[in-house]
């Protein structure tokens, strides 16, 4: 036996135990064993200098997630045994894990897709282990969602089918188009849109107002998926760290590559977390912070720290960031009073703050509420006092990239609808903003193949013409139970029948 | 005699959720079905990989096997991500202790130089076959459409992980946890003529593209064959050399592969039964791949237990194949 008698310490065990079961093949290249990895131009010179994220073997592994899992469906357990969906703060509340539900659990589900092609693809045996640990987590994430809601499900509408409306409706293609194009473009910049951008820099703006949320609300059953996950999350977001700080090392022609992809994940995360923002600032009834503070502490404080530690690498701040930090003032109000007109075409319900929530408003937002927001609030009240509850009829115009209505105004101009347009091939394109436009400029063959709900309505591939047919058949948006708005929603009576206020017009949950 | 507790009773307005009530029903599902029917994303996709830009994302046709439903394909042991680190975790727990106790009492390095100088040629190389069939069900849980499916192979691909972890203690046990074992063991994985054919199987394994040629080429063939002659009958060959406390190291790759047996018959069984179709394009595979993982194991079983064991490995894993309709060689023995 050689020798070498000195003992390992933790990191080399670590990397005996991972890494050193790779070798150099001889039989096949390495270029046909592992082909995607140089498509985007990244250069890797020493895959041996990848720092492994956190140290964890396969059988600690099952240790402690076994652990948590249990402590976890305790709870679920003991959740539904005692009907814990009656001691929420409101039924209101119940729109936030709708959203969730059909918007965020499917990303799980692609994210669990996504790195365990990633997990394959690195010729780094390192980075592999560490992106397939994600795969499980995120496939963890993705049940687990469906078991913390399946309670609800079973006792409100608008939960019933997220999958199927994560492919179809109208506002749901926001997510999926988003996570659809991190999986469909290169492993490195999978693990920037992913792993850097959205779950280092802006998951803080994601998963924490929704566990938050669920905290201040209630909600036992969600939140305790969230403390669950918590040291999942961080596992993830020191990859995403190590991914970035690794290939900004490898070599200097990366650093124009990476700052594109972290300037168009911004953006694109960005676009996403509006629909948080809305969340946060209207859905919940307890509200755990407003959207322009956790802008303010996780962007601003946070994301401005961290993009002050990359700059010794070459990376500035992500293009447009001042037009997203302007934006925090207004993003909120302009999603809710977009989707309060589209009620009629989503699986949860909107409504008009009360009057203490819009003081909330007042004081959270002094600059922009009573002045842009607050008369619409007050005018739509008055239609539907006067039995005239607005919904909009028009389908609205998406935006080629994000798929966002087309509902953003300019930076510092708030009346000023924000929109570009461009023709490609002689065909003309829509974008909410400069920073989508730049990013369709980037890659028009990628964005061209889009799958724009509202066109495909009017192209007629959406089971039919009208938007009725098209919700309930193509969506299977219960109509009358899942869409419209929430007073007198079967919700809201079933809620009041629950608190003892009125009874509702069935009695499906007296006691 | 039994205590009564009074709670309120409340009725649901629906079971399930309606994707797993168009399967089973509008009735209490259970957690396994929740958590793994029709929760992928199916249609409208946006863009078309970069990497492979003559399919879409979630695209059926990453294989030649064609399916009605791929959820046909289901588990048996109904292994959701809790039921799944649960049952792990019960397995890891009994292998810790016996690790413990054989490193406590010494046991490995008891045995004489010979002795544990063969676990370093024949078994420790071992963990590099578990890497690469990590890779490969790792590409596998990535190409998967139905969660079903794709769930198997995670959990597949990170037991692979833990089994070549679990190899690699071994070596460390041996040489004090100084690393050198390990490397003298890989010495022999890169360049002993025992194991080429092996590492060129495997290789090979790697630059295969149809996912489903892979699973059966990995979890079936290879591992069919590859457990039964290492984990059975080098075991009781081993335990003839006198190193039968081995056996406490490797209990944990016996439970597992008879557990694993669980799923891939299963599997076969759905898939085989869909069609002829997929009956010849397995029978094809299988008439590819299956003698040379009996060429590739050859040498091993040389070098240890003899030809005979390895003869009766195939034996046996032609038995498995015959019950869905599959035909291999190697019934000979």
């Amino acid at each position: 036996m050689a020798v070498k008698n000195k003992k390992l310490n933790l990191k080399d065990k670590y990397q005996y135990l991972t890494r050193d079961m790779a070798w150099e093949p001889t039989y096949q290249k390495m270029e046909d064993i592992y082909p995607d990895e140089r498509f985007e131009g990244i250069k890797i010179v020493d895959w041996s200098q990848w720092e492994d994220p956190f140290r964890l073997t396969m059988d600690a592994y099952w240790k402690y997630q076994a652990e948590k899992e249990k402590k976890l469906y305790a709870i679920f357990d003991a959740f539904a045994q005692n009907n814990g969906h009656q001691n929420i703060s409101d039924a209101r509340y119940v729109n936030a894990l709708k959203l969730f539900l059909s918007g965020v659990s499917p990303l799980e589900h692609a994210a669990f897709q996504g790195y365990s092609k990633v997990g394959r693809q690195f010729s780094g045996a390192g980075a592999r282990v560490a992106c397939q640990m994600q795969a499980i987590d995120e496939l963890r994430h993705s049940q687990t969602q469906q078991h913390a809601m399946s309670h609800y499900n079973k006792h409100f509408n608008g939960l019933h089918d997220a999958p199927h409306m994560h492919d179809r409706v109208w506002f749901l293609s926001v997510p999926k188009s988003f996570f659809d194009d991190a999986r469909s473009a290169g492993p490195f910049e999978f693990l920037t849109a992913i792993s850097f951008s959205f779950e280092y820099v802006l998951t803080n703006l994601l998963f924490v107002p929704f566990m938050s949320g669920a905290a201040y609300n209630g909600d036992m059953a969600t939140v305790t998926f969230g403390f669950s996950a918590q040291s999942d999350e961080a596992r993830h977001m020191t990859l995403g760290l190590e991914v970035i700080k690794f290939i900004l090392e490898q070599h200097e022609d990366n650093v124009p590559i990476v700052q594109r992809w972290i300037d168009k994940w911004f953006w694109r995360g960005f676009r996403l977390l509006s629909l948080v923002s809305m969340m946060m600032d209207y859905m919940l009834p307890n509200k755990v912070m407003s959207w322009s503070e956790a802008w303010e502490v996780y962007y601003e404080q946070n994301g401005g720290a961290l993009f002050k530690d990359l700059e010794r690498y070459g990376i500035r701040p992500p293009k447009y960031q001042d037009v997203a930090n302007d934006a925090k003032h207004h993003l909120s109000h302009q999603l809710w009073t977009t989707f309060y007109q589209y009620s009629q075409a989503t699986n949860f319900h909107t409504w008009i703050p009360e009057k203490e929530e819009m003081d909330w408003m007042s004081e959270k937002y002094p600059e922009t509420f009573d002045k842009y927001y607050r008369p619409r609030y007050e005018y739509l009240a008055k239609e539907a006092a006067a039995g005239r509850r607005f919904y909009n009829n028009t389908l609205p115009q998406l935006c080629q990239v994000c798929q966002v209505p087309t509902l953003f105004t300019e930076m510092g101009a708030p009346t000023k609808l924000s929109h570009r347009q461009l023709v490609h091939e002689g065909e003309r394109y829509h974008f909410c903003s400069e920073a989508c436009c730049d990013i369709f400029k980037h890659e028009p063959e990628k964005y061209v193949q889009a799958w724009l709900p509202v066109h495909q309505i009017y192209q007629g591939n959406c089971e039919g013409a009208d938007v009725e047919t098209v919700v309930q058949k193509y969506y299977h948006i219960n109509i009358g139970e899942d869409n419209f708005e929430y007073l007198g929603s079967p919700d809201h009576k079933h809620w009041m029948s629950i608190k003892g206020e009125k009874p509702a017009d069935e009695n499906q949950d007296a006691a | 005699m039994s205590i009564e507790i009074k709670t309120t009773s409340v009725e649901p307005i629906r079971h399930t959720y309606s994707h797993t009530a168009r399967r089973f029903g509008d009735k209490p599902a259970t957690r396994y079905q929740e958590a793994s029917y029709d929760l992928e994303a199916k249609t409208n996709f946006h863009y078309r990989p970069q990497w492979d830009a003559n399919y879409e994302l979630n695209d059926e046709r990453r294989t030649a096997i064609r399916m009605e439903d791929w959820y046909a394909v289901s588990d048996p042991r109904q292994f959701y991500y809790g039921a799944y680190v649960g049952n792990r975790a019960k397995m890891q727990e009994q292998a810790e202790t016996s690790y413990g106790f054989c490193d406590k009492r010494n046991l490995l390095t008891r045995l004489p130089e010979e002795t544990q100088k063969l676990l370093l040629r024949l078994m420790v190389p071992l963990r590099h076959v578990e890497l690469g069939a990590n890779m490969n069900n790792s590409k596998i849980a990535g190409d998967a459409t139905a969660t079903t499916v794709a769930q198997m192979h995670i959990y597949q691909a990170m037991d692979r992980l833990g089994i070549g972890q679990y190899l690699s203690r071994i070596a460390l046990m041996l040489d004090g946890s100084t690393g050198a074992a390990l490397d003298e063991s890989k010495g022999y994985w890169m360049g002993d003529q025992l194991w080429q054919p092996m590492r060129k199987l495997v290789e090979d394994s790697l630059v295969v593209q149809d996912w489903f040629e892979l699973t059966l080429l990995q979890n079936v063939l290879i591992d069919g064959m590859m457990f039964p002659l290492v984990y059975h009958k080098m075991d009781e060959w081993l335990e003839s050399q006198g190193a039968e406390d081995v056996s406490m190291l490797t209990e944990f790759m016996r439970d597992w592969y008879k557990d694993t047996l669980r799923w891939t018959n299963a599997m076969m069984k759905a898939v085989a039964g869909e069609s002829e179709a997929n009956v010849a394009q397995l029978q094809q595979w299988i008439d590819h791949w299956e003698p040379q993982v009996y060429n590739a194991l050859k040498p091993l079983a040389e070098a240890s237990v003899g030809v005979e064991a390895l003869d009766e490995a195939r034996a046996e894993l032609s038995t498995r194949l015959k019950k869905v309709g599959l035909q291999s060689q190697g019934v000979s023995a």
